[in-house]
Formats: C-alpha cells, sequence, structure tokens
C-alpha cells in the first residue's frame, strides 16, 4: 500500500513540476530552485508533514522534501538550542545528502566521459 | 464551395493553436509515471533501512544518500539522461535529478580543468537550489524562533 501512495504522491508532485515548465517560462533549473523553496515553506508552515504522513518516499524523494528537511532541521535546532540553531539546524539536518552529492558526483564525473552529442 | 475552404483554413487554424496539447498532455502522463517509479525506488529503499532497525530520521537520510548515488552513477554511464528524455519533470524533480544536474556539468566541462571546470561546474544548477533552500530554512527559523 505505502508502494502505491508513494507512487502517487511522487507522480502527482512530478506532473505538477512537468505542467509549469509546459505552460510556463520556468526551466527546469528554476522549477528545482521553485521547488526547494517551496518545500521549506510548506514545512514552516507545518504543511509537508502531512504529505509525508500520506506519502511517505512519494514525498520526501522530490526536491520539495529537500526543503523540507532543511526547514524541519532548522525548527527542530531552535527547539534544542536556540538562536544558533537557526543556522546550524538545516545544513546538518541535510549534511548526508549534500555530501553525497559533492562526493559521488565529483568521483562519477571524473570516471565517466559525456556522451559525444551529435 | 468557397465557404468550406474558408471554413477549412478555419479549422486549420484552430487545429495548429491546439496541436501541443497531446504533447502536453504525454509529457505529464509521462513525468507522472517516470516520477511514481523513482518514488517507489526510494519508498523500496526506506523500507529497507527500517527494516534494519534505523530510526525515521536516519533512513531517510540513507535513502538520500543511495538514491544521490544511483542518480551520479546513472547520469555517468549516460542512462540519466536517456530517461530524461521522455520523462521530463518526472526524472529533474527527485533527488536523482538533483544528483544528475552535478554530474553532468561536471563531466562537461572537465576538460576546462578539474578546479573551475568539474569542479566549480557541479554547482552551476546545485548551487542555486542550496543558496535558495538554506536561506529560506534560516528565514523560516528566524520566524519560529520569535514566535515560539
Amino acid at each position: 500500500m505505502d508502494y502505491i501512495k508513494a507512487f502517487l504522491m511522487g507522480g502527482l508532485i512530478c506532473a505538477i513540476a512537468q505542467i509549469l515548465i509546459d505552460k510556463t517560462k520556468l526551466t527546469p533549473a528554476r522549477i528545482l530552485v521553485t521547488y526547494v523553496t517551496l518545500g521549506a515553506i510548506l514545512r514552516g508552515l507545518g504543511v509537508y508533514k502531512k504529505l509525508i504522513d500520506i506519502g511517505g518516499a512519494g514525498a520526501t524523494i522530490p526536491l520539495l522534501g529537500f526543503g523540507n528537511s532543511l526547514a524541519q532541521g532548522v525548527i527542530k535546532a531552535v527547539e534544542k538550542d536556540g538562536l544558533i540553531g537557526v543556522f546550524t539546524g538545516g545544513l546538518t539536518a541535510t549534511a548526508g545528502g549534500i555530501s553525497a552529492a559533492v562526493f559521488f558526483g565529483y568521483i562519477f564525473s571524473l570516471i565517466f566521459n559525456s556522451k559525444t552529442k551529435k | 464551395m468557397e465557404r468550406d475552404v474558408k471554413k477549412e483554413q478555419e479549422y486549420k487554424n484552430i487545429a495548429q493553436k491546439y496541436e501541443p496539447k497531446p504533447a502536453l498532455l504525454k509529457n505529464v502522463v509521462m513525468a507522472f509515471v517516470v516520477g511514481g517509479l523513482i518514488s517507489d525506488i526510494g519508498q523500496f529503499f526506506l523500507n529497507f533501512y527500517l527494516s534494519r532497525g534505523y530510526s525515521m530520521q536516519d533512513a531517510n537520510t540513507l535513502v538520500s544518500i543511495t538514491m544521490v548515488f544511483l542518480g551520479a552513477f546513472l547520469t555517468g554511464i549516460g542512462v540519466y539522461d536517456d530517461i530524461g528524455k521522455f520523462a521530463g519533470a518526472g526524472s529533474i524533480v527527485p533527488i536523482t535529478g538533483f544528483a544528475n544536474s552535478i554530474v553532468s556539468p561536471a563531466m562537461e566541462f572537465k576538460r576546462e580543468g578539474f578546479v573551475f571546470g568539474a569542479a566549480a561546474k557541479m554547482f552551476t544548477i546545485a548551487g542555486p537550489v542550496i543558496v535558495y533552500g538554506v536561506s529560506t530554512s534560516i528565514i523560516i527559523g528566524l520566524i519560529y524562533y520569535f514566535l515560539k
């Protein structure tokens, strides 16, 4: 059942992005920036937690989930450590994903070469 | 019969106007299906890590790392861009697409050097994502701190 929910939630989030790409002047890069910002705002409003309860990985895998993790990390750190948490919480919560992206991104770009474009 | 020719032209105009519509529907369906499938792969790993006894937070972090690895690897071997050709946003929006946005320009600009080529270009898209994500979260944190 959680696979069906994840499929529907993840699919819906991507379908909305596709409509935005096709119908507006938003480029894929702008979509990613918009989504991460929106995800953080939705977590700030307390909405995104509900989407994760419903959709599981379907809500955390899209980049909205990255924004959610940043905001959630900040909020939890503020509760625990006060004002300093504003600056430490976000990147602490997302350190694993960001470090992996930097490291694997760099390693695989060294190992592989881009296909020659026709 | 002149009227029919006129109507034909009119029909052609209308048809042309609505031509991109089926493409939109197809794009949206493909984005939905591929985005859904990538989410299911994430759900599979989430369930796996949870069954191994990791907390929800740790399991989510491990899923992110795993998906980033897969996205970077599939971009390296050239598969991810093939998926992207028909999947559109379905392959861009998931975290695997974030990894793709790092590896893809890094590979391409490698020949311009390992510092200002590969390492700098990695962040062409990832950089703005982190800038806006972190900045937004800090503003939210400040609001939360003062309203709490």
